[in-house]
């Protein structure tokens, strides 16, 4: 770890070697082709270099790097597909004054498995993913995608717990209404 | 305590499915649940999101990664390695 802070060669060798087929499982299940993924690796390393230097010695590595490796896998998909970041404020459910919420709607037709089971329909959560804003992104690629606690995932990004907490629900929510405009019933 | 609106439930929601609440709050939440049928759709889409994004994105432990990594790509990232 140290040795790659301080830009050892050798050092940083060995972390390609080591994370390289990581990274590479991560960016061709995102971009299902072989040289956007290969370009996503690359950018994944780059990031994690510039990045390193903030990494704390007590949080685990294999969970930061799949971050920064799924980030850089979900950036390029975004930058093919020339979407914008969304507003998380204008995915957010409405209220009347009552408190009841504007415009319900019902569950979806189809489970979880049932739309991931389709590669266009996988693809399409991806992208909705890749849309969020990036500190939106982060707190559920570790909160609800790698399952790390509350406490770690403060630790890695730098803020409070309760950043984290109120961050990962008005991002679960903005994701669930751009789900909704994919998934609801017609 | 008085009556959850569906803004209240929804506003405090992560601390239900995230099982952080306390007993007496997590007896309110269910008793607006089996009446308003509005929010079990948005809890169970709630869910669903979070399991979308698990499911699209998580690793697979089960399965090796990949060994057909080209040296061609490692070499270009070891060029890459910025130099200072
Ligand atoms: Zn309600």
């Amino acid at each position: 770890m140290d040795g790659l802070r301080s830009g050892d060669r050798d050092a940083f060798e060995t972390f390609v070697r080591l994370f390289a087929p990581r990274a590479t499982r991560i960016a061709r299940r995102i971009l299902q082709n072989e040289a956007d993924a290969a370009d996503a690796v690359q950018d994944a390393f780059i990031s994690a270099m510039s990045a390193i230097r903030h990494f704390r010695a007590d949080c685990q590595l294999t969970t930061w790097f799949h971050r920064v490796a799924t980030n850089a896998a979900l950036m390029k998909l975004r930058s093919k597909t020339r979407k914008d970041i969304r507003s998380i404020d204008e995915l957010l459910p409405g209220f009347f004054a009552d408190g009841h919420r504007i415009g319900p709607k019902p569950a979806w037709a189809l489970s979880p498995d049932q739309i991931l089971e389709r590669s266009e329909r996988c693809q399409i959560v991806h992208k909705k993913i890749s849309e969020l804003p990036e500190d939106s992104r982060n707190v559920v690629l570790l909160r609800d995608i790698q399952q790390v606690s509350t406490a770690e995932t403060a630790r890695q990004l730098g803020v409070s717990e309760s950043v984290v907490k109120t961050r990962l629900h008005r991002a679960r929510q903005a994701l669930r209404s751009m789900f909704e405009e994919e998934f609801e019933v017609a | 305590m008085p009556e959850l609106s569906c803004q209240d439930l929804i506003r405090f929601l992560d601390d239900y499915v995230d099982m952080t609440q306390s007993d007496k709050v997590r007896v309110a939440f269910d008793g607006h649940l089996k009446n308003c049928p509005n929010c079990v759709a948005y809890l169970k889409t709630y869910r669903d999101t979070i399991s979308l994004a698990r499911g699209a994105c998580a690793e697979d432990a089960a399965a090796p990664p990949p060994d057909d990594i080209p040296e061609e790509l490692i070499q270009i990232i070891l060029k890459s390695r910025p130099s200072d």
